[in-house]
């Protein structure tokens, strides 16, 4: 595997990352000579109120992008529920922009294993699946291998270290589908279906693995467990703000000198992370907006982004911190040619059951391939804002939502690119008013 | 009573059991909520978005067919937000629809349209190029356009939850998704196109009637399945005089919209080039054209003349005619010729089981009660093969209501896929194998047992004492074949009872022995083909057939006489739980006459008073003088099914070595479906019994 | 159908996996892993898959059908996917695409005459920060330029040539 680690900038705060650069990283003896599965051992003298109770204080929220409360959720599950309970963690990656839980796997997967106990130990589970998306092979393989390495060295199976715990893990393979990410349609792939959301409620931790009681998180919230059990979970919540506890990583991309994966606490002022942990902005040019965190997330101009990276600051300013996908923009991006291949993606990527994101967001793929090449009439870029608008809070699962609030954001913000770019083309095809439809071709 | 819920619809103040849709609750209050995807009955979907309601105190819009109303929700359907949210989803689905409704076979009943018109933006904006793909024929009956698809998935459902076939699925994704086919790239299913009637717009048509008419172009008309003995109700599509469609689009009648491949397209035996159109009279050895009077004249001076030689008569009935038509048979049989010798095609014991349940009160089941009953035991019947309506209604009792079904046949049902208990055991055996079961069966409060023809005479005693020792309530449905089955052995059409199972005080001969009666001087086989698989001994015998085609048995007829099938004229039908239902006319083809209307012709060329031979006066005399038939005018009048009272005395055993199980399938149906290009047609034709 | 011993031991392995009854849970990992031995989803590998997870054919049909990496017809040898989603679309990879398809001659998902490549223009690849990336089979290249990919194109075809 290529190393996909830089040297530690020294604005970072290494916890979760603590491991990555250490020989050997991902080997179980690297793991246990460094603290590994120290946290699990707490947890397991812990009650599960008691770990519960510690993760709601560490104030730590899902890093896959909604950043729901790890322990409430954890607490949603009916412990008492006849049926078997299960620990899902999502490995989907596939928000565009987002490349860390790739970096959690590769050099320290044991630390994933550890929360994943912590986890099935708080809610009283026995089985758990890691879902990776189809396109992470080589992680896939690898994990099959960790897991193999844990259940020899007794750390999975049955009867764990002596515990009396037992907890099977396995691998499972997606094959090409964002949606799949989405924790309804993970629960129907691992099932064996299409990637559909499922209707909600009930939840997963009501109805979720094989219509059990189930818990789903990030890689990445998984791996915080250890550290907040250990540590303890004031110790993690200061880390970060008020109700945003910890550090989380950052995947820097676009143009930028230096991209790559980065822990920071949650708080970091975003322009500090940008200039000073990424290098700036690439070629000597300025900064025109940002992608906070993943393509979902409404982009902030750049004289929005003088602001602290955490949950409830980025709501605040309108946007999201999502999954922690930061991609820069420089002064010369084309944000309209940005829109377009952020709606091809979500047109590709739509599972098509509801209405108003299957027709939705191929419809403004269709608009704003156009307008990227200059076709179209003003009409066209206020289409565009009312059907996303018309699209937003319609859908059945957030991916609806996904698509339309970048639409909205970069339509609304960026409005004289897309103007200039109609005037810009002077042949520009404007079709007659009152044009219903072009003929249908094959 | 349930908890019920208080809530407030646009101000209505609505009160509606804990659990129920928004959508329902809507329903209640005469508030229409539009839907494409929610479909009582079937699983949730919510992926129209079309019912999105506006909810006080949520954040979002809510689909109201996936909401449970809640204590205090306050709820607003036609608030501007949600208004303008219907607006955009209709402008959403016609973005890739083609919009071709002036060649569309929905036109004028497209749920699409009726939406648009109703909730719509009148325009669209969308002016790009739409997404396309060409048309595909999946079986001689369904055909799939793919752009006119809405995705409401409610032909994916009927066939999975409502058939429990499973042959539609989903296919591609996003933009492409498309529904699929199960094999490939054709169907191979029970093409009963359930899912081209659910279908709301005209993604699914039917092979048969696409392109040919516009709905209201047609004259509709209310009838009765003339196939098997379920007794759906279909209505009969029809201009210019011929059937174009048979369907079920107003859910009346006790099969709701289901029909199986027979009652939805297996009309068009009624218009095979090969029905008789006029009375053909053996001249010379050979069978010659003639008119009406000279048929009826001839078979009436014949019968006369014969009857006061004495001579021995045998008459057959059919299984397919009315009420009213075995009714005047046996009548005519009995007091014009003065024999009764007099029989039918059996396909089942209905006379030992109103025998064995002489005593018992409540003990017949009605179709209805399948879709009731807390639990289902089937002997011997393939029921999805043999009679899918009674198999729909299972399914749909354990879908809704958790039925436990228990079946005991001698190969795999389809029922096997959720039945509580599904046996296979060696014909002959099934009764063996019950007292195992007994335990398991009284803990579900009542039951229904449903058996086929294999158990007959004394195993029907032994079975209706089994549900007595059980000591829950017990209903029964004795299975017959065809259409009418069960009404040939109400009204007597049997040597030894008389209609309302009256023993006959002077037994004739049966079926059997008519045929191997060497001195028969005279045999009138109405509606039946016995000849098919027995040989006539009488050599010089004067036969008269009245049928629709030259069948073997007609081939041999001195005389035939060209009838009516049952979807040209009227009259009632019981079907196989005793439940009777009216007949309308719906087309008419030149030449034939009512079965009805041929024998009263020829009674009064012979000078008998039989009574006047309308439908209507019959069935009248039927209800005065048939034991069971004093039924509800008014239900039967407005197309509905009342039952049959139970005779509740006893009822002499009537040859039970004579039943024979008809052996039809889903696309089989006796002589008449040799008949049916249409279910020859299929692929999956003949069918075969027991196959999983 | 037969597959390899050790795709076998993998399927044996895979069906463990599950609560008792739940083995078509097992039907997207098993399909991928067969596909990479068999070439593509075949209609007779959609039976077998259906016949040992004892569900309906058409299930499977249904999930070949809904993911992007499940593929009826064969590949080339070596699928270059190239990502152009929005961190590779602002470091080059529109312009990798443009190459990749002029030099192997071919466009999105079509296979070069000799079998050896094929081209697909896939979203985000999870290589955001190692942009502009693709993928080589299972293979992640990072920090892809046109002569990269040239290089990579040109050894392959030596490769080959040198057998
Ligand atoms: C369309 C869509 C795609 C998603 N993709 C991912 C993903 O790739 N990885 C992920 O962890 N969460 C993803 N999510 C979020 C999950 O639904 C879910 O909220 C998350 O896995 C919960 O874990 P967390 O609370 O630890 O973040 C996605 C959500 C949506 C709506
Ligand atoms: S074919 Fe008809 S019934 Fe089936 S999903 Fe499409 S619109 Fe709905
Ligand atoms: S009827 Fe509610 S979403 Fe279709």
């Amino acid at each position: 595997m290529e190393n996909l680690l830089q040297e530690p900038h020294p604005l970072e705060t290494v916890l979760i990352s603590r491991r990555f650069r250490l020989e050997n990283s991902a080997s179980l003896a690297t793991f246990l000579a460094n603290e590994g599965f120290a946290g699990f051992r707490k947890a397991l003298t812990m009650t599960p109120d008691e770990i519960i109770a510690e993760v709601k204080l560490s104030s730590l929220r899902g890093r896959g992008g909604a950043g729901f409360p790890a322990g409430m959720k954890w607490s949603f599950v009916d412990r008492k529920s006849p049926k078997p309970k299960y620990v899902v963690v999502n490995a989907d990656e596939s928000e565009p922009g987002t490349c860390k839980d790739r970096v959690i796997l590769q050099y320290d997967p044991f630390r994933l294993i550890e929360g994943v106990l912590i986890a099935a130990r708080a809610i009283g589970s026995e089985r758990g699946w890691i879902y990776i998306r189809g396109e992470y092979r080589y992680l896939i393989e690898h994990m099959n291998a960790v897991i193999a390495q844990a259940y020899a060295a007794g750390w999975l199976g049955k009867d764990i270290q002596g515990s009396g715990m037992n907890f099977d893990f396995a691998t499972q393979s997606g094959a090409g589908a964002y949606e799949c990410g989405e924790e309804s349609a993970l629960l129907e792939s691992l099932e064996g279906k299409r990637g559909n959301p499922r209707l909600k409620p009930p939840f997963p931790a009501q109805v979720g693995a094989f219509q059990c009681p189930t818990v789903l998180n990030n890689v990445e919230t998984y791996s915080a467990a250890p550290d907040v059990i250990l540590k303890g979970g004031q110790y993690y919540a200061d880390l970060g703000t008020p109700k945003n506890g910890g550090t989380r990583l950052l995947c820097i991309s676009g143009h930028v000198n230096r991209p790559g994966v980065y822990e920071v606490r949650l708080g970091m002022n975003m322009l500090q992370a940008v200039n000073a942990l990424a290098g700036g902005v690439w070629k000597g040019r300025k900064l025109k907006a940002i992608v906070p965190g993943g393509s979902s997330c409404p982009v902030l101009k750049a004289e929005e982004c003088d602001i602290p990276m955490d949950y409830d600051s980025l709501a605040k300013a309108g946007s999201m911190l999502g999954s922690g996908g930061m991609v820069v923009l420089d002064e010369t991006t084309d944000m309209v040619k940005l829109l377009s291949r952020i709606m091809k993606f979500y047109a590709h990527e739509s599972c098509g059951w509801c209405i108003p994101c299957r027709e939705g967001t191929t419809w403004l793929k269709k608009i704003l391939a156009r307008l990227d090449d200059g076709v179209g009439s003003v009409s066209d870029i206020d289409t565009v804002d009312q059907l996303a608008v018309n699209m937003f809070g319609h859908t059945f699962c957030p991916l609806g939502d996904a698509a339309a609030m970048p639409t909205m954001a970069i339509v609304r913000k960026f409005r004289h690119e897309f103007e200039a770019k109609l005037q810009s083309a002077s042949q520009a095809f404007v079709p007659a008013p009152g044009t219903r439809s072009l003929p249908i071709v094959k | 009573m349930p908890d019920l819920v208080q809530l407030t619809i646009n101000g209505k103040a609505v009160s509606a059991p804990k659990g129920t849709l928004v959508i329902e609750a809507a329903k209640q209050v005469g508030i229409e909520i539009p839907a494409f995807c929610y479909y009582e009955g079937y699983s949730l979907q919510a992926a129209c978005r079309m019912c999105l309601v506006e909810v006080e105190k949520m954040p979002k819009l809510m689909p109201g067919c996936t909401l449970p109303v809640a204590e205090g929700m306050v709820v607003h359907t036609e608030s501007p937000k949600v208004v303008d949210s219907r607006k955009s989803m209709l402008e959403f689905l016609l973005t890739n629809h083609p919009l071709d409704c002036p060649v569309c076979d929905k036109g004028g009943e497209c749920e699409l349209q009726d939406m648009t018109f109703r909730y719509g933006l009148g325009e669209s904006r969308f002016t790009d190029i739409k997404q396309h793909v060409d048309e595909k024929q999946w079986s001689p009956l369904v055909y799939f356009d793919a752009p006119r698809c809405i995705l409401c998935y409610r032909c994916v459902r009927v066939c999975e939850e409502g058939m429990g076939v499973q042959a539609l699925g989903i296919g591609k994704r996003g933009v492409a998704t498309e529904i699929i086919p199960n094999a490939g790239d054709h169907l191979e299913c029970d093409e009963c196109g359930n899912c081209v009637d659910i279908c709301p717009v005209g993604a699914l048509t039917s092979g048969t009637y696409r392109y040919k008419s516009r709905p209201w172009e047609m004259n509709y008309a209310g009838t009765i399945c003339t196939h098997c003995s379920d007794g759906c109700k279909t209505t009969l599509s029809v201009r210019n005089g011929a059937i174009i469609r048979a369907n079920n689009r107003d859910r009346s009648g006790i099969n709701g919209e289901f029909l199986c491949a027979k009652g939805r397209f297996g009309y068009d035996f009624v218009h095979s080039p090969e029905r008789l159109q006029t009375p053909l009279i053996r001249k010379d050895g050979k069978l010659e054209p003639a008119s009406w009077s000279e048929a009826l004249s001839l078979v009436a001076a014949r019968l006369s003349e014969l009857k006061s030689r004495g001579a021995k008569f045998g008459v057959l009935g059919s299984t397919h005619t009315t009420n009213e038509e075995n009714y005047y048979l046996q009548k005519f049989a009995r007091t014009g010729l003065g024999t009764s010798n007099i029989d039918h095609q059996r396909t089942g014991d209905v006379p030992a089981l109103l025998d064995a349940l002489s005593g018992h009160e409540n003990a017949l089941a009605t179709v209805g009660d399948l879709y009731t009953a807390k639990s289902v035991l089937v002997i011997s019947s393939d029921l999805s093969q043999q009679h899918p309506l009674l198999a729909f209604q299972l399914r749909a009792n354990y879908r809704h209501n958790r039925a436990a079904v228990y079946t005991v046949t001698p190969g795999p049902v389809r029922e096997r896929d959720y039945a509580a208990r599904s046996v296979v055991v060696a014909p002959g055996a099934e009764l063996d194998l019950l007292p195992a079961l007994a335990d398991e069966l009284k803990k579900h409060g009542n039951l229904v047992i449903v058996f086929g023809p294999a158990i007959k005479g004394g195993a029907v005693h032994s079975l209706v004492a089994f549900g007595d020792s059980l000591g829950i309530p017990v209903k029964y449905i004795c299975l017959v074949s065809d259409s009418n089955s069960r009404g040939a052995l109400d009204m007597g059409l049997l040597p030894d009872l008389r209609p309302g199972y009256q023993a006959e005080a002077q037994p004739g001969l049966a079926l059997p022995e008519i045929l191997a009666a060497p001195d028969l001087d005279a045999l009138w086989v109405v509606g039946s083909n016995p000849f098919e698989t027995a040989p006539l001994a009488s050599r010089d015998c004067f036969v008269v057939v009245q049928d629709l085609f030259l069948t073997e048995t007609a081939q041999a007829a001195d005389v035939v006489l060209p009838s009516a099938s049952a979807y040209e004229k009227s009259g009632t039908v019981t079907n196989t739980a005793g439940e009777v239902q009216r007949l309308k006319p719906g087309p008419k083809v030149m030449g034939a006459k009512s079965d009805l209307e041929i024998l009263g012709l020829i009674a009064k060329e012979m000078g008998l008073d039989l009574g006047i031979w309308s439908s209507d006066k019959v069935f009248e005399e039927i209800r005065r003088t048939v034991r069971g038939y004093n039924v509800a005018l008014p239900v039967i009048a407005t197309g509905g099914a009342s039952p049959t009272t139970p005779v509740n005395g006893h009822v002499p055993a009537s040859r039970p070595d004579l039943i024979q199980d008809s052996g039809d399938t889903l696309f089989t149906s006796g002589t008449l479906g040799r008949y049916s290009n249409v279910l020859k047609s299929v692929m999956e034709a003949p069918g075969t019994l027991y196959k999983p | 159908m037969t597959f390899s011993q050790e795709l076998e031991s993998r399927f044996a392995k895979m069906l463990d996996n599950y609560p008792p009854g739940r083995q078509k849970g097992a039907v997207i990992p098993m399909l991928i892993y067969a596909q990479d031995e068999v070439g593509a989803v075949t209609p007779e590998l959609v039976q077998e898959i259906a016949k040992r997870l004892s569900v309906k054919p058409i299930e499977v049909n249904e999930v070949v059908e809904f993911y992007s990496m499940l593929h009826r017809t064969p590949l080339g040898k070596h699928h270059i996917q190239i990502c152009t989603n929005i961190s590779c679309q602002l470091t080059g990879g529109d312009e990798l695409w443009q190459h990749a398809c002029k030099k192997l001659g071919i466009g999105h998902k079509q296979v070069t005459p000799d079998g050896l490549f094929s081209l697909e223009e896939v979203e985000c690849l999870g290589a955001c920060s190692w942009a502009p990336a693709i993928q080589d089979g299972y293979e992640y290249h990072h920090h892809v330029t046109p002569e990269k990919l040239d290089k990579l194109i040109d050894d392959v075809r030596q490769a080959v040539k040198a057998q």
